[in-house]
């Protein structure tokens, strides 16, 4: 009998034991996981934030861009800089013949009439003069210098030919190549150039999609839930109701941008594209979210201080609006920022509403076109230029930097503003 | 019970049935209340004392399931009738309940919600004086005079529901309910509400659900005994404690089941 007894014990210790060792290998896993993911991205993704200039000496000669003596403001902006960028590239290799100046040409990215434009407009007096200007270098190099591209590919196979290498080298000998912090990711719009390519457009198009979203789904989820929880009576049609948010809070995300697609550009016309249609769509997949997690806290304020409030003759609105809503709100307001994280990372809806087109321009409000962060990641993964493979990463890196955000905020939130009650 | 004989009647409950969905909770109620005197509803747990308790500031309501029928006359107006608001009527009939629930705002918006809610204060220096006022009454005010912005949930047990009267008489209501008052309160804090209670009856009717017998004994002057959702008797508490009619209330006050 006693030995028996003692055999048990051991049994549930070890069986304790061997459950800890379970849980304890789950978590690990899940941080090796987690750990390999984010290095994964970092190590890819840092290196976009660093962009390749190309120090080129520019002469900046009058009578190639067809300017008068003593141009003003306008003759400059109208001149022609299409000849003196041209030749400053070509003069990097004075032996160069016809397609190896058009290679030369190719080191840098198309927008190197324009850097050289800006040079002259922040300085007139450069004019007849020469200095050296920071050129876009193109995306290939870019990831040459910064060790991405495998130089030892037979030259056919390369984007970067053996005489751009050369020259490029060249430049890397005498110090007129820089990598700078790549200003530009965060302020251009998205650019078939990958050199070009930046977050501007999309990171807007979130922050636009959201503003909508929030907007439209947190005074209807919580009305919604305080009209379900404290006034709506208790009968089959609220359980129905009730059932049918549960069934729509696990609806797949794809399937509300067929909703929108079908009835806000198809019925309702909205213009296509926009943040606008994004953010309502999104609404729709948040509403649920929102009158869930609201719900739930206001079913955890204590039944004790709504009837306190209503035997001093508050009314039951009264009771509602003083102290059921105020005490439920931390919980509400963490249950939509997580709700509105999980519409800033959703790509499904978005991509039938078309937000997945090419939109090289920043929006200024919710009705221009617009792409969003994961769209954005899309859109870049698919692109088959090398330069995008670490925008790619980088762009995550920016979403996930917000998500992270967003969630410190809820959590904030719950802290600091959850009341204690006895 | 006056000594002269002439009794002043509050609260006239004349055949009060109360259901819970098909289930009947109390039958066939039918109790007198006199005016300025501590009445006591003692019984077993779940013999429905609260239960009617409740249904004399119609906090029933609340419940969805829960039907009252009968009269319930506070006034010689019957609190049961349509015509009857219970935002009105719960003005004038406060209530404190088994364990002290203190809005989780701080002591002064705790005892000046009421006033507020009903507009009884024109200006700030009215509602000082009512938290003040109320407070004293509570016997609470010498304890936070000092600290009335803190919030009201930080005070001890005995304090907390010293703010719940505190509160409830804030409106000056006609009848205090009391649901247990003492049950989640040690001897000390008990016997300050017990005080309260005796000082607090020249203003107020009060009626007070009570599991101890000796506290009935001590704060009321009349007690009623429920069992089984029936009042079995009730009278002067001096006749019911001392010699009561009913063979159950014997038992019950003596301690034999309950």
């Amino acid at each position: 009998m006693n030995k028996n007894k003692e055999q048990l014990l051991n049994k549930r210790y070890k069986a304790e034991q061997r459950f800890r060792l379970y849980g304890l290998s789950a978590i690990f896993m899940a941080l090796l996981f987690l750990t390999i993911f984010i290095f994964k991205i970092f190590s890819t993704g840092y290196s976009a934030f660093q962009k390749t200039w190309l120090i080129v000496p520019v002469t900046f000669d009058a009578e190639l861009m067809m300017l008068d003596q003593n141009p003003s403001k306008e003759d400059l902006q109208d001149a022609d800089y299409y000849d003196i960028a041209l030749k400053s590239m070509a003069d990097l290799d004075p032996n160069a013949n016809e397609d190896q100046e058009n290679e030369l040409k190719r080191m840098v990215s198309y927008f190197f009439e324009k850097e050289i434009k800006n040079e002259l407009l922040n300085d007139p007096n450069l004019i007849g003069k020469t200095k050296e200007v920071y050129l876009t270098a193109s995306d290939d190099l870019d990831q040459v210098f910064k060790g991405n591209y495998p130089r030892d590919l037979p030259e056919d196979q390369r984007r970067v030919s053996d005489y751009q290498l050369k020259i490029f080298d060249q430049l890397v000998a005498n110090g007129k190549v820089e990598s700078k912090f790549n200003i530009s990711f965060f302020t251009n719009a998205d650019s078939r150039e990958a050199e070009l390519a930046g977050i501007a457009s999309s990171f807007m198009g979130s922050i636009f999609s959201i503003l909508v979203c929030l907007m439209i789904a947190f005074p209807v989820a919580v009305l919604a839930a305080i009209y379900l929880e404290e006034f709506a009576p208790k009968n089959r049609f609220t359980d129905f109701i009730e059932v049918n948010i549960n069934n729509l809070a696990a609806v797949p995300s794809i399937v509300f941008g067929l909703l929108g697609l079908g009835v806000l550009l198809a019925i309702f016309h909205l213009p296509r594209s926009t943040p606008l249609v994004g953010g309502i769509t999104l609404s729709l997949m948040t509403l649920p979210t929102i009158i869930i997690a609201a719900r739930a806290s206001l079913k955890a304020v204590p039944p004790s201080i709504r009837e306190a409030a209503l035997a001093m003759g508050a009314s039951r609105m009264q009771t509602t609006m003083h102290h059921t809503v105020p005490l439920s709100m931390p919980g509400t307001l963490s249950g939509t920022i997580i709700g509105l994280a999980q519409a800033l990372g959703e790509t499904a809806p978005l991509i039938l509403i078309g937000m997945v087109a090419f939109v090289n321009t920043i929006p200024g409000s919710p009705m221009d076109p617009a792409a969003s962060l994961p769209v954005q990641i899309y859109i870049w993964a698919e692109s088959a230029e090398r330069g995008f493979v670490e925008k790619v990463s980088a762009c995550i890196m920016v979403l996930l930097g917000f998500l992270i955000i967003m969630n410190l905020f809820a959590q904030i939130i719950r802290h600091k503003f959850e009341k204690k009650w006895s | 019970m006056r000594k002269n004989g002439v009794k002043m009647i509050k609260i006239k409950a004349k055949d009060v049935d109360v259901f819970y969905g098909k289930k009947q909770a109390l039958f066939n109620i039918s109790l007198d209340i006199e005016e300025n005197q501590v009445t006591a509803l003692i019984g077993p747990s779940g013999c429905g004392k609260s239960t009617f308790l409740r249904c004399l500031n119609r906090m029933n309501d609340v419940i969805d399931i829960c039907s009252v029928k009968g009269e319930i006359l506070i006034n010689d107006f019957n609190i049961n009738d349509k015509s009857c608001d219970v935002v009105r009527l719960r003005e004038k009939i406060g209530m404190v309940f088994q364990k002290p629930n203190p809005f989780p705002k701080t002591l002064y918006e705790n005892v000046s919600y009421g006033p507020t809610i009903h507009g009884m204060a024109q200006s700030k220096q009215e509602m000082d004086e009512i938290v003040e006022t109320s407070l004293k009454k509570a016997a609470l005010w010498e304890e936070v005079k000092d600290r009335l912005h803190e919030p009201g949930t930080g005070l001890s047990g005995g304090q907390q529901q010293r703010l719940c009267i505190a509160r409830a008489i804030s409106v000056r209501p006609e009848v205090i309910l009391m649901d247990e008052p003492c049950s989640a309160l040690d001897p000390i804090a008990t016997a300050q509400i017990e005080e309260l209670i005796d000082e607090l009856k020249k203003e107020h009717t009060i009626i007070i659900v009570t599991h101890s017998m000796a506290q009935a004994a001590r704060v009321s002057q009349n007690t009623g005994f429920f069992h089984l959702g029936q009042l079995i008797e009730h009278g002067s508490t001096d006749k019911i404690f001392k010699n009561p009619d009913n063979k159950k209330t014997q038992d019950y006050i003596t301690g034999r089941f309950g």
